[in-house]
């Protein structure tokens, strides 16, 4: 399906530099989870995946082309919160996906299209496990199902590629363990390319096919933030296998 | 013994009490007028409940002399619609400006300092300035309420629109929505029932700016009425007129609310959380 390719990626802020020699070559259908302590951009390097923000120097190839200025339909996103809209049920939340993509003049649908969209968007809510709940409000829903509304939503426009920020961060340790079941069995069934940014070591070893480590290479104690932070472990793992190598452990982000 | 802080009146006793203050103004006031009209019957400050009655009805049910009218039909309708020009062009100008303000960031650059400066300007100071260049007729009146209360909505707005998380925002354009879809889906509705709430604590001030422009130049409307009546020391007229009001602003103040919560069945689940 589609490939990431990063060539020489520098992320720099007024007076603080987070990212770089950033360098990476990403296969088409990779699970790559990225992990590292708070502070080591690697939620900023999701934020240049995804078009969200500009990197200072280098490029981001999706497929061997520049990605776009803007966010777009071809890259899906679920963030540890806030990824739903509030105004909308359950269902509504992942029918309005499609009414965008047809109908742009007012991004509402009627009829039988209408009919169509909710019946195509019933079978992303069925996959995710969230029938039961169409007609609710999110805000009435638990932080679990809030994130599995949130993946069924970013997958109904088909992306080639899903960027997964901390998504299960907020919850709690056996509803974690079903959400991995899901990511997983999603994952292989669309055979999209998955990007996953967590903080939990184990979470990336359990679920990636590559894990990446970013930390900071160079340190200066005077001014910790002269250097960014770049890709230190790149770990790759046969896929369905279990953590094996173990990094250094939890070291933290020198910078902090 | 229970604090005090923790012991709660029922149902009954709560609405017993509720309406203890409002009877013993009552009781109050006849005491007083009694008084007064005791030793001058022609007494004007505080009229009886005869003298209350025959005003109201006079100025209900029966026609002017000079004019036709029924005065207080007359000038409720008038003033009615001055506010509902002012408020509802104040709310489209603050939907419009603020939805723009607060997600268009060369908006914002460009209109965020005039806004600010504009909504500093006390209305009432704009009130004569306004009666020169449009005269003393509807138009320096619906524009007052329009100055007075559109720059509040419009600051009101943009700061909502702010709040919302740039991961809806975000999430939307993965979506694949255009800037205009973005504000059709996600922005207007989730900005609606606070600008249903703006428009609620607007109420106030549109009703000042409304009354003090129709006391300095109008020929019909509730202010009118109340600054002409005041040159007779008409009371039993004066009375009735602002309770009137009050209903009025209470009312609409009602129905708001009675809308936002109906309309908007998604901020209670919020709110249930």
């Amino acid at each position: 399906m589609s490939a990431i390719t990063v060539r020489n990626l520098w992320m720099e802020y007024p007076g603080q530099r987070v990212l770089e020699r950033i360098n990476l070559d990403v296969p088409a259908g990779q699970f790559v989870a990225i992990v590292g302590a708070s502070g080591c951009g690697k939620s900023t390097f999701l934020r240049l995946i995804l078009s969200q923000e500009r990197p200072t120097r280098g490029s981001i190839l999706l497929d061997g082309v520049p990605l776009p200025d803007d966010p777009g339909p071809d890259r899906g996103v679920v963030f540890q919160r806030y990824s739903v809209f509030p105004h909308l049920t359950v269902l509504k939340n992942v029918v309005l996906g499609l009414e965008i993509a047809a109908s742009p003049l007012i991004g509402k649908l009627f009829g039988p299209a209408r009919a169509r969209a909710i019946a195509e968007a019933g079978s992303y809510l069925e996959a995710v496990g969230l029938t039961q709940a169409r007609d609710r409000y999110p805000a009435e829903l638990s932080g679990g199902m809030q994130q599995r509304l949130a993946i069924a939503q970013a997958l109904v426009r088909k992306p080639k590629v899903l960027l997964l920020d901390e998504p299960f961060g907020a919850l709690d340790p056996g509803t974690r363990a079903d959400m991995h079941e899901l990511i997983l069995r999603l994952w292989r069934d669309t055979g999209m390319t998955v990007f996953m940014v967590t903080h939990d070591i184990k979470e990336g070893f359990a679920l990636g096919t590559r894990v990446l480590v970013f930390d900071k290479v160079r340190n200066d104690p005077q001014d910790p933030s002269a250097f960014g932070a770049t890709i230190t472990y790149d770990l790759p793992l046969a896929e369905g296998k279990r953590a094996s190598p173990k990094p250094k452990g939890d070291v933290p982000c020198s910078a902090k | 013994m229970q604090r005090i802080i923790n012991r709660r009146p029922d149902r009954l006793i709560a609405l017993m009490l509720g309406a203890l203050p409002f009877v013993i103004i009552a009781a109050l006031y006849l005491t007083f007028s009694a008084m007064r009209l005791a030793e001058n019957p022609s007494d004007k400050l505080l009229p009886s409940l005869q003298t209350l009655g025959d005003a109201i009805s006079r100025f209900t049910f029966h026609r002017e002399k000079v004019s036709g009218d029924f005065l207080l039909w007359t000038d409720t309708f008038w003033s009615l619609r001055r506010m509902a020009l002012g408020l509802g062009l104040a709310t489209l100008i603050g939907l419009v400006f603020g939805v723009a303000n607060g997600l268009i960031p060369y908006i914002r650059a460009g209109l965020a300092p005039l806004i600010s400066v504009i909504a500093v300007i006390p209305p009432m100071a704009m009130l004569p300035i306004l009666f020169i260049v449009f005269g003393l007729e509807e138009v320096s009146k619906v524009t007052l309420i329009v100055i007075g209360v559109a720059p509040f909505l419009m600051r009101d707005v943009a700061l909502r629109v702010a709040e919302i998380p740039k991961e809806e925002l975000i999430k939307a354009q993965t979506l694949g929505a255009s800037t205009w879809q973005i504000i059709l889906r996600i922005v207007l509705p989730q900005i609606l029932p606070r600008l249903i709430d703006g428009v609620r604590l607007s109420l106030g001030p549109a009703w000042l700016f409304l009354i003090a422009a129709e006391a300095i130049a109008a020929q019909s409307g509730l202010g009118y009425r109340i600054f002409l009546m005041r040159r007779y020391l008409s009371m039993d007229v004066i009375l009735p007129y602002v309770a009137w009001i009050t209903l009025l602003a209470a009312l609409s103040d009602y129905l708001l609310r009675l809308l936002s919560r109906n309309a908007f069945p998604w901020v209670a689940a919020g709110r249930g959380r």
